[in-house]
Parts: C-alpha cells; structure tokens; sequence
C-alpha cells in the first residue's frame, strides 16, 4: 500500500497532536500544560495547510487564511494563558497544578 | 533536482538585461561565466552558492572595515588618534584583532549550560546572516526575491531574540541572565515601532516584495525630484522612527542596555571568550547592516540613482553610498549620546515611538488618500501632512520631557 | 517527499523529547524548534506567508513570553529542574495518546484522502491576493480578531501587574 502525501502530512499532524495532548496530561507545571495546547493547535493548522495543498480544489486562500487567524487567536491565548500563570505563581509561589485547587485567593 | 511544491527552491534566475551598461551587468556575467557550463539543477545549486558566498564574503570584509572605522572615528571624535601602530594608520588592526580573537583561549565556565552556551553564538550568526538575504544590493542582485521578503525579514530578524536569551541564560551568571532579561523587554519594546514604522510603506507601495518596493520609489517628479519615500512626510517620520528603534534592535548606543558595561560587566557576553566572542561581535554588525540595508531599501530609494543622468553609475554603487553615511551615523550616535535608563528606554518606546508610528499610519492613509489632488490642493495635501507629523512629535516631546531638565554638577 | 519525512520526523522528535525534558528552559527551547519546524512544513507546502508569519509569531513573540514567565516563576535562582511528574498519571496519558493516534492514523490509513492528487500541483497565491481577500471577504473577521487581540493583551496585561506592591515583595 503506497501513501499519499495527504495522507504522510496527515500523520504527521495527528502525531504532533497526540505529542501536544500526551504533554498537556501528563506534565503538572502550568507552563508546559499551555505549550502541550499550543502544540496541538498547531497540530490543527497543520491539518487546515495539508488540505490546502493537497485537497480538493477551493478558492486558492481559504486554508491560507483560516491559518492565519488560527496563529493571531494563538497568539492572544499564549498571552493571556501566561499573565494567568504569573496571577497564580503571585498567589501561592507555585505553579503546580495540583496545588492551584483553590477559589479563595 | 526538483522539489513538488518547494517553491522557494524553483525561483527563476536573475538574468542580465541587455540593455544595462556594461557594470550593471558585471556581477552576473561574473557569475553566468563560472556557472554557465553546468546542467541546469547543478546550476541552480551553483548559483545560489556563490550568491551566499559573495554576500557573506562582501558583509565579512565590511564588517573588518566597520570595526576600524568605528574605532578610528570614536578616537577622532574623543580627540585621540585611535588605533595607529599596527600598518600604516593602523590599518592592518581587524587583521591583529582577528588574529587575537582565534588563538585566545575559549572558556566555558563549568556550571554553564554547555549546549546552549556553544549554540547561542551559532544560531545568532546563522539568523543575522539570513537577514542579508532578502536586501536588494542592485538592480539585479538580491539573494532571495520572495513575494513576501519584508516579512522573511522581520521573521529573521525576530529569531536572534532567542540567541540573546540563550547566551544570557546558558552563562549562569547573574549579569547574564538580568542582560538576558533586559534583552528580551528591549527587543519586543522596539520590535512594535520597528514594524509599524514598516507598515506605511507596504500600504503606499502595495508590495511587502523588496525589489517593488524598490522599484515604487524609482522615478522622479518634474525629471529631477526623486520619488523616494523619505522625501514625502510619512516617509521621513517613518524613517527616522525606523532609524531610531533600529538603534535598539541592534543593540547599539544609546540602547545598549543588554551589554551595558559600566552596569552589567559584559552583560550577555560576560561568559565568552575567543572565537564565540568574535561570532557575538560580529552578528552585531551584520545586524547594523542588515538595519540599515533595509532603512535604505525602504526610505532612501534602494540601489536607485538620485538623478536621472546619474543612472550610468551601477546601482550596487549608489547602494553602498547610501548604506555607508547610515553606518557612519551609527558611530556618530554612539559617540554623542549617553546609554539611557531601563524605565527611560521602555517608556521611549511605548509612550513616545509607537504612538508616533501608530499616527504616521494615519498619515500615510492620508497620503495614499489624496494623490489624485493637485495644482493648490497639493499644497494643502503637504500642509495637512507636515502638521499631522510635527504636532504630535511636539506635542508628545513635551510631555515624555516634562519635568526633565538638564543635570546640575554643582561640585564639579 | 522525502523533505516531508525529514520535517515530519525532526519536528516530531523535538516536540516529543521537550514534552519528556526534566528542564524546562530545555523544553521551551525545544518547543520553539518544533515551531520552526511547522514553519518548515509551510514553507514546504508553499505557503510562505504562513511560514514566515508562524515564525514571526511563535519564534518572535509567543517564545519570548513563554521565556518571560519561566524566568518569573521560578522559586529560585537555581530551581529550573522540575520535581518529577507522577508516573502514573504519564502512563496514563501515554495511553490515551497513543490510543488517540491509532484512532487517527488508522482513519487516515483507510480513507482514500488525496489518493488522486498529483505532487507538484500547489495552488498559487500571492500575497498581493491574499492581502486583497482579507480586507475584502474575510474583513469583518480580521476586525473581530484586532478586537480580540486587543482585549487579551490589555488583560493580559492588567492581570499580570495586578498588586504592584506584592510584586516588590517577589522579588526580593
């Protein structure tokens, strides 16, 4: 059985993703949790470029441009996921997220 | 040799215009009799190496001549001679320097983070390099003619932040790593105006290709003035707002705040020692180059000659005379203005170049708004402009400089 | 193809050894190659807008923020090594990844996807164009996401300098 290209960018991109989500669940620093997201939306974008390319034939920009606000929402996220880690580490020195169990500050 | 879909990898050749004068040509022909001979995926190959070469090569020896050049002209301008014992005037001296940088010994201090310490001066040459790639040097010599080179810059360019921080970090050393930190809030401070101080020129030229944006700016009103964007009131704000925040992307005085020396030793440079020293010192450099390569692509014309009658020089020749005087004010700069404060430096950028890069967006709008107006109305158009530059510059001077006065040495 | 496999292998490898790290200076570095090499697979693709905007994004500025909030969550100069994770809850997780990634390449392997398509035939778009779309058809969603990179930047920054005072005590 040969392999398509669609289908090697595919796997590619499935990889990355389980990589992200095995990291997000097993990792207890906040920080890496956030990268292990971050990994599988570019896992996502992957996917949107892979289709693209390889798809059937749209309008020349569509998986362009779904990308493009894909990394502008990611970057929105990775900064307010961050401050959020920074609020937690002020209120209990930690940023274990086992330990981030409380409401009252 | 062909790549599906690696487009940046099929790029047609630049080919020689006939009807270019004989030195325009040069370079090309150069280039075509070494190469012309090969089958056409070794061509390729071929070419795009000498490019590479040729581009380091001519950047390296710039960069020799830069080092004594910059000491020369800081000497004169502290009124001593500078470097003179080695040559004649001292000429020989990036040779003794280069000399010296090889044979000292490199040190590794033994709790730093040794992979990262060897890779921080490696990627930060590796990334300054890959800026020069994209600047066209003339009108057929650029490296790299992407559709969206403006942006390849910039995205080179954003990459050496991470060198900074991994030489700081990797030292274990406390100045290193507060030089690391400093760093990182300097360059994403100066990276916004850098940027949108770029903006005005994409919307006025419609391209974020350098060579249309070159070639935007390459004709002359009325067969003398030339149509370069500096000449027009967005352009010089854009320009000097540019020129301003490249001062702090290439780390140079007065915002050389990450290797301060009177505060922070060496700042990230305190753990390095021979040739990754060299390597740090000479990224700097490429990066200055890189800078004012692009000031000069984007404002100054490109390779495009100031008069019409002057188009007979080659235009790699009006290139370097444009990059040259940028590169002389660098020094002139660092030799003139005292470093600034961390707080002073932020609040430049955030509350006095950004707001002023954010209005000469508005401007430019303007700009491109109005060019069908003419006869008295383009005097209008002008005046409109030059008051939406110089009342905010005014205005915003007076408040960042409010309650600032002059220092006092009474028991001096 | 070949490209692809590279990219694809050397990606995943340095996602996965910087989800595995103890470091965590190590793993951010990490992560921020395996970016690169997503950037990599664009520019493969030939999207090179995307290419150069994902590194200008995650190289330039999501990597320096991430730098920036290892630097300020630290308990001590030296404490950079993490206290190692339940094993547990790793195997766990390895289960329900790999569990996930059958599912998927299993899908992936079965389906007819793109078993027609001829290497080499990318579709074309110039950055001109795709400038043209987006402040055209899509420019309502480009305002949206201005407001929302607004909105998150201004609370980002309002919750991280929240309790200037506190912050003084951090620090020493």
């Amino acid at each position: 059985m040969s392999i398509s290209p669609l289908q090697l960018c595919l796997l590619f991109s499935s990889a990355l993703f389980c990589i992200g989500l095995i990291g997000a669940l097993s990792r207890s620093n906040t920080i890496l949790v956030l990268l292990g997201v971050e990994l599988m939306l570019n896992a996502a974008n992957l996917n949107f470029i892979a289709f693209w390319r390889y798809g059937p034939a749209t309008s020349p920009a569509t998986g362009v441009i779904f990308v493009i606000f894909s990394i502008a929402v990611a970057a929105a996220e990775a900064a307010v996921g961050l401050a959020l880690v920074i609020a937690i580490y002020r209120h209990q020195k930690n940023i274990r997220l086992q330990e981030a169990d409380r409401l009252k500050g | 040799m062909t790549w599906p879909g690696l487009s940046l990898f099929s790029l047609p050749l630049a080919a020689a215009n006939p009807a270019d004068s004989f030195l325009e040509r040069a370079p090309l022909l150069l280039r075509d009799l070494l190469t012309g001979a090969l089958p056409d995926p070794w061509r390729w190959l071929a070419n795009s190496l000498i490019a590479i070469v040729a581009t380091v090569v001519v950047f390296a020896s710039l960069f020799a001549v830069m080092t004594l050049a910059e000491r020369k002209v800081l000497g004169r301008m502290q009124n001593r001679p500078g470097p003179n014992r080695t040559g004649p005037f001292g000429v020989l001296q990036p040779l003794a320097d280069g000399i010296k940088m090889l044979t000292k010994e490199d040190i590794v201090p033994r709790s730093a983070d040794q992979v990262l310490h060897l890779l921080a001066p490696i990627t930060l040459l590796a990334f300054s390099i890959l800026t020069l790639a994209v600047i066209p040097y003339g009108r057929n010599l650029v490296g790299l003619d992407l559709d969206a080179s403006v942006l390849y810059f910039f995205a080179a360019g954003a990459a050496t932040e991470l060198s900074v921080f991994m030489a700081g970090w990797a030292s274990r050393n406390k100045y290193a790593l507060l030089a690391a930190m400093r760093a990182l809030a300097q360059l994403i401070s100066y990276e916004l105006p850098l940027l949108l101080a770029v903006v005005p020129v994409v919307m006025l030229a419609s391209s974020l290709r350098f060579t249309e944006i070159v070639a935007a700016q390459g004709s002359w009103a009325w067969g003398f003035f030339p149509q370069w964007f500096v000449f027009t009131p967005w352009g010089f704000a854009g320009f000097l707002l540019f020129f301003t925040a490249s001062f702090a992307e290439a780390n140079r005085a007065p915002f050389d705040l990450p290797e301060a020396e009177s505060e922070l030793i060496a700042g990230h440079l305190t753990e390095y020692s021979g040739f990754k020293y060299a390597l740090f010192f000479m990224a700097e450099y490429f990066g200055m180059f890189a800078l004012s390569g692009v000031a000069v692509t984007l404002f100054l014309g490109g390779w495009n000659a100031p008069l019409p009658f002057l188009t007979m020089v080659p235009s790699y020749v009006w290139f370097a005379l444009k990059l040259f005087p940028l590169l002389f004010f660098f020094i002139w700069v660092r030799a003139t203005f005292p470093r600034l404060r961390m707080d002073q430096l932020t609040r430049f950028a955030w509350k006095f170049l950004v707001p002023l890069a954010l209005i000469n967006l508005g401007t430019a709008a303007f700009w491109s708004l109005t060019t069908g107006w003419s006869g008295p109305l383009q005097l209008v158009r002008w005046a409109i402009a030059v008051t939406l530059v110089v009342g905010p510059f005014v205005v915003m001077g007076r408040r960042l400089s409010a309650g600032v006065r002059p220092r006092q040495y009474r028991y001096a | 193809m070949l490209p692809l496999v590279v990219i694809a292998l050397l990606t995943l490898a340095t996602a996965a050894v910087a989800m595995a790290l103890r470091n965590l200076i190590h793993s951010a570095l990490l992560l921020i190659g395996s970016w690169g090499g997503i950037a990599a697979f664009y520019l493969w693709a030939g999207a090179e807008f995307v290419a150069f905007a994902q590194v200008l994004v995650y190289v330039g500025a999501i990597s320096m923020v991430v730098l920036f909030a290892v630097l300020l969550t630290r308990r001590s100069r030296t404490d950079i090594a993490l206290a190692p994770d339940s094993v547990g809850r790793a195997f766990a997780a390895i289960v329900t990844g790999g569990a996930v990634v059958g599912v998927l390449a299993g899908a992936i392997l079965s389906s007819p996807l793109g078993a027609g398509t001829v290497a080499g035939n990318a579709p074309a778009i110039s950055v001109r164009d795709l400038g043209l779309q987006l402040m055209g058809s899509h420019a309502a969603a480009l305002l949206v996401v201005g407001g929302l990179l607004t909105v998150a930047l201004l609370g980002a920054v309002v919750i991280a300098s929240a309790d200037r005072a506190e912050k003084e005590d951090d620090r020493s």
